[in-house]
């Protein structure tokens, strides 16, 4: 998996993620988030290039998503079909805001 | 196609590309190997997390095609363990009241046309079956 951060002039910071979100990758994201999450409000995952999630991705975005929504927002965007089933399915759509 | 494994996540990446080459060998479509691929992972990490202790075992994994489905048996001598008795996860609970995990087995059995245990001659035998084509 890759991550590629961008943050724009509104100040809402665009994590795409690349690959698969898995028990192998899932740590990553979350090392990375727990070093960073402190200077994100607004934060947009853009799934486009994510092929894959498992329940070790889900545990991962819940932990985001429980850490963004006491102080900003938190959008998912490009979600591909697969991965929407997943969110589907575990009742994460529910809560999630997926564009 | 019959492969053994160590029962240690480090060898996820393995048991992935050993089930998707065969998978791909019964002309499975890649939207119906992701769904697959999931629920191996799922099943592969729950085995080699809670299976043995020490993490000093083995997973064997045998993949089969029968008309259109695949099915996919995994076999471990760990502690007996049916993972499909588990209580089922709340998906309606607000976020703020989930508890991180416990979905693993949920997406296997949503995903799955079939999902089966059976403890015979002290292995834990997991066999999922999923219809690939439609012809």
């Amino acid at each position: 998996m890759s991550l590629q951060i961008t943050k724009n002039a509104a100040d809402i910071t665009t994590i795409a993620l690349e690959g698969r979100l898995d028990t192998s990758t899932a740590p990553e994201l979350e090392k990375y988030m727990e070093d960073c999450i402190a200077g994100i409000n607004d934060l947009v995952l853009d799934f486009e290039k994510l092929e894959y999630i498992s329940s070790a991705g889900l545990r991962v975005i819940l932990k985001i998503y429980k850490n963004i929504s006491k102080k900003g927002s938190m959008k998912l965007i490009n979600v591909n079909e697969t991965v929407a089933e997943v969110f589907d399915i575990t009742g994460f759509a529910d809560f999630l805001d997926i564009e | 196609m019959k492969k053994v494994f160590k029962a240690d996540k480090n060898e996820l990446s393995s048991v992935l590309e050993f089930i998707e080459a065969e998978a791909v060998k019964s002309g499975c479509p890649a939207k119906e190997l992701m769904r697959i691929s999931v629920c191996v992972e799922e099943i592969f990490v729950n085995i080699s997390q809670y299976a043995y202790k020490n993490n000093k075992g083995e997973v064997s994994l045998d993949i089969t095609d029968n008309d259109d489905n695949i099915i996919i048996s995994f076999e471990d001598s760990g502690q007996q363990f049916n993972p499909l008795d588990n209580k089922p996860p709340d998906i309606n609970a607000k976020a703020e009241e989930r508890p991180i995990g416990g979905l693993g087995i949920h997406i296997v059995k949503k995903m799955m046309d079939a999902v089966k245990y059976e403890y015979v001659d002290g292995k834990n035998v997991l066999i999922i079956k999923k219809k690939v084509k439609n012809n």
